[in-house]
């Protein structure tokens, strides 16, 4: 088992022709998944990866003629909220947005619009979703990583990978790894996450690797404390980041007294979390 | 991206929110001149893009030309919180009975934006927050529907607004949500909104911070910029689409990814060293972009050690090399790397820095350690 996604999910993948597309494409494919279709506005009726995988003008059309029911979205930032919302319309269950840079105005109405459908949004600005031997939906390496019992949720994409490099060494496995994305606004939180992993009977512990800017860690941590009952190992980053400075990610900011690296690890201290000083850590803590 | 208070102000005023007169000044003659054409007592405003400027000093009134000359000499040159003043907003000065605060947000946790109020106007308002919690009114917006007069109404109420300044205030909503729908601010705030004596709503103060993903179209925004109140190495960042932030250490950090640009930093700080700078080259950087990174690590003074930790997946190492290298040779000042690299083409990326005389880790753990060592005098 895993969550989000395996081996039954039929991906399409919208902004298939361009570089970024079509290279993760092939790993995807490379990866297990079932890759059944792509979408270019304006190259309908066209083949990719030597005919393997047709192209559609629209995420509708793709989805009436494979069935596909989960989408990784490739389109550049200015196009990517519009990707969503067609996503989100042609009732498409499970959208996975790789894009940097989304306005955070648009994130909003791609929220408050998408409560009218059963749709789990993962991201923007993550490096998405891999369960080793089953699928992978997104950008994470899958050679860094084995099958196994670990759940893994976290806002950043190296970080993760050097978390995920670092379980393989000393042979952890992984279940899913979800990278929800480094954006103030993203469409599913830590919440949401530990509690897929909580019902997942394949999945049992989990690694939350969380970063500076805003209240989710924190309400992660109440949750915890309420609901999970599997053991939980986090790590923070941003401890020497300074205060009112975007650290790269566009969430990753220490807002006044909200956001800042110590807040989040005393709430998940408190939650009965362990708590790894340094990545290599987390191992040890498991 | 903030804006300073005097182009939010005549952002404020083109969307109907009153503002008092007044006009920027470089030169504390200009401002003399202004306070002349004003009449009356004036208000000389610091242009600086930080909090706390009326306790650093940073904001005084005048009662006449002379000393608004006065005063604009003193501030003029100051520096607040590290920021050097070079132009002071003069305003006429308004009498008022009361003070308002509103603003608008994004709320992360609603995902939407949320309108915040408090009867308790011209203090921070995280402190209102924290000491007198129930003066705060908050509604939330729905981004497809925009703030609805209701709303408005709502947060009038609230803050026990009487009735006879319902109207101008509901206005002034409409015209701040305008402004931080039209220009993807992340934040449009009025703090005070003031009551005046002769009844009227005027803002005493304007602040507007724009979403940097959304400036592609806003490019009137460009001009706004303040390039004087930004390190230049941060512009010069910006330019080559790297994400820096320059800190006081000594360890340069050149890292692929922010979450693990943010560790490496931590890590050095954890073995008791002290990062220089932030920096993340982005995913798939190229040479060019990765020499560039150098180059501004090079240029800080303070750094000692360099800090190299790349996790290639998107990102080649060989690539990261390459640039490392172009700009370690054009500069050669000797300055010792820490490398660490994993992933795409490691082995190639390694071999390229062969020259460099690196000291090369397999470890993120080891390498800051060594790192750190360095910085401080002792030979690896």
């Amino acid at each position: 088992m895993s969550i989000l996604i395996n081996k039954q999910t039929r991906l399409i993948i919208q902004g298939i022709t361009g570089n970024e597309g079509l290279f993760h494409t092939q790993q995807m494919i490379k990866a297990g998944s079932v890759v059944v279709a792509g979408t270019s506005p304006g190259k309908g009726g066209e083949w990719v990866l030597d005919g393997k995988v047709p192209v559609f003008d629209a995420v509708k059309v793709a989805v009436d003629a494979t069935g596909a029911n989960a989408s990784v979205i490739f389109v550049p930032a200015r196009y990517a909220s519009d990707a969503i919302f067609e996503a989100l319309d042609a009732g498409i269950e499970l959208i996975v947005c790789i894009t940097e840079g989304i306005p955070v105005q648009d994130m909003m109405k791609v929220s408050s619009y998408s409560k009218q459908f059963h749709a789990t949004i993962i991201g923007p600005n993550c490096p998405g979703v891999l369960s080793p031997g089953e699928c992978k939906a997104g950008i994470i390496p899958a050679y860094i990583t084995q099958r196994g019992n670990i759940g893994v949720i976290s806002r950043s994409g190296t970080l993760t990978y050097e978390v995920l490099y670092a379980l393989k060494q000393k042979n952890f496995g992984v279940s899913t790894c979800v990278g929800i994305g480094g954006d103030p606004i993203i469409g599913s939180n830590f919440m949401d996450m530990l509690a897929l992993f909580e019902a997942d009977p394949r999945t049992e512990k989990i690694v939350l690797i969380g970063e500076i800017g805003g209240t989710d860690e924190e309400r992660a941590a109440d949750y915890i404390s309420a609901q999970i009952t599997k053991p939980v190992v986090a790590f923070i980053s941003g401890q020497s980041a300074p205060p009112g400075k975007r650290m790269g990610h566009a969430g990753a900011i220490i807002d006044g007294s909200t956001g800042s690296a110590l807040g989040k690890i005393l709430a998940l201290e408190t939650a009965g979390v362990k708590i790894a000083r340094q990545p290599e850590e987390i191992v040890d803590l498991l | 991206m903030k804006l300073h208070e005097y182009h939010s102000k005549q952002i404020f005023s083109r969307y109907g929110i009153p503002i008092p007169r007044g006009r920027v000044a470089l030169t504390a003659s200009e401002a003399r001149q202004i306070a002349e054409e004003l009449g009356n007592r004036v208000v000389i405003k610091s242009q600086v893009l930080v909090g706390g400027r009326g306790k650093a000093g940073g904001i005084r009134v005048a009662k006449d030309p002379k000393e608004a000359e006065d005063l604009a000499t003193s501030i003029l040159g100051m520096e607040i919180k590290g920021l050097k003043v070079h132009k002071v907003l003069v305003d006429e000065a308004i009498t008022f009975d009361r003070e308002i605060y509103l603003g608008i947000t994004n709320d992360r946790i609603n995902k939407s934006p949320v309108i915040i109020a408090s009867a308790t106007g011209g203090v921070d308002i995280e402190d209102t927050a924290r000491n007198a919690p129930e003066q705060i009114v908050k509604v939330w917006i729905n981004p497809l529907l925009g703030l609805r007069d209701y709303q408005s109404r709502e947060i009038a109420s609230g803050i026990d607004l009487p009735h006879p300044y319902w109207k101008s205030f509901i206005e002034i909503t409409r015209g701040l949500w305008s402004v931080f729908q039209n220009l993807d601010a992340t934040l449009a705030e009025i703090n005070p909104l003031v009551v005046t004596q002769d009844g009227k709503l005027i803002a005493l103060d304007a602040k507007i911070n724009i979403d940097d993903n959304a400036l592609y179209r806003h490019l009137e925004m460009n001009e706004l910029r303040d390039i004087e109140a930004e390190d230049p190495s941060e512009t010069e960042a910006r330019k080559y689409g790297l994400a820096y932030v320059k800190m006081d250490g000594e360890i340069g950090c050149l890292v692929n990814g922010a979450g693990l640009a943010m560790t490496v930093m931590d890590m050095a700080k954890l073995h008791g060293g002290m990062p220089a700078n932030f920096l993340d080259i982005g995913g798939g950087a190229g040479a060019e972009k990765v020499a560039a990174a150098m180059r501004i690590i090079l240029s800080d003074p303070k750094v000692k050690v360099i800090l190299v930790s790349i996790f290639g997946g998107i990102t080649r190492c060989d690539e990261v090399s390459k640039g490392v290298l172009i700009a370690m040779r054009e500069i050669q000042n000797n300055i010792p790397l820490v490398v660490r690299m994993v992933g795409t083409n490691a082995a190639e990326g390694l071999a390229l820095l062969d020259e460099l005389h690196t000291h090369v880790f397999e470890s993120l753990n080891e390498a800051s350690r060594v790192a750190v060592d360095m910085a401080k005098g002792v030979p690896a």
